[in-house]
């Protein structure tokens, strides 16, 4: 497992291929990056700033993975967060998770994006012609995580 | 006790604090009476920490809720809901 918190870039191809080094039980390897949108709440944004609280968002990651680990079949999973200052179509978070079979490794990825945005301690700040503004959290991010609670 | 604050996001640049050490003299005291006693500061302090802002705490790296005890040495957070990804 990997979990990093940064401001460099990263390198899909790289993390999907050191994933996959020397091993052979892996048949699905799912990804999901996300990007800076250029237009958020009808304002074109010129600039995100990603703050964080260093030690408890890596934990929080940890725990979130392992969380993930415990309800499916998950061989291995990364997850890359960047921090600081953005701009439109930069790269911001990527997930990967490996498993034996898509099924696992979809649910796991989708998983933990879910619970990354509404439970590790990141925050948007975005620039805007307006000025500067903090992001508020956003009910539907809340819901995509509730339908994954157990019963 | 003593213990240490950090603030983060809006929060942080509103009270203009990203982090603080504390001596108080309880033993332990429940993260709701911590916000009251800092909200006494001002009224920024009272808004920030007891108005509508929904106001995350952390003790040592946990989220927690209201009810939770704070003891000597613990490190506590307030921010706001988190928006990462």
């Amino acid at each position: 497992m990997k979990i990093a918190v940064q401001s460099e870039d990263f390198d899909l191809n790289f993390e999907l291929a050191r994933m996959r080094e020397s091993r052979q039980d892996i048949g699905a390897l799912v990804s999901f990056v996300g990007l800076v949108r250029d237009l958020n709440e009808g304002e074109t944004v010129s600039q995100l700033t990603l703050e964080h609280y260093p030690g408890m968002t890596e934990k929080a990651l940890q725990a979130i993975v392992a969380d993930a680990a415990s309800r499916w079949a998950v061989l291995d999973a990364t997850v890359v967060h960047r921090v600081g200052s953005l701009q439109a179509s930069e790269q911001i978070v990527l997930v990967a998770v490996a498993s034996a079979h898509r099924d696992q490794a979809f649910k796991a990825c989708e998983f933990i994006m879910d619970y990354l945005k509404t439970q590790a301690p990141f925050w948007k700040k975005e620039l805007t012609a307006s000025g500067e503004r903090w992001l508020d959290d956003k009910d539907s991010d809340h819901d995509a995580q509730k339908r994954w609670q157990l019963p | 006790m003593k213990i240490k604050i950090f603030y983060f996001a809006r929060l942080k640049e509103t009270l203009k604090f990203s982090s603080e050490d504390l001596e108080l003299p309880d033993d332990e005291l429940s993260l709701l009476k911590l916000k009251g006693l800092l909200a006494k500061r001002s009224e920024v302090w009272q808004k920030m920490l007891l108005g509508s802002l929904k106001v995350r705490g952390a003790i040592n790296h946990e989220l927690v809720d209201d009810q939770a005890l704070i003891v000597d040495g613990d490190e506590v957070a307030f921010f706001p809901p988190v928006t990462g990804g």
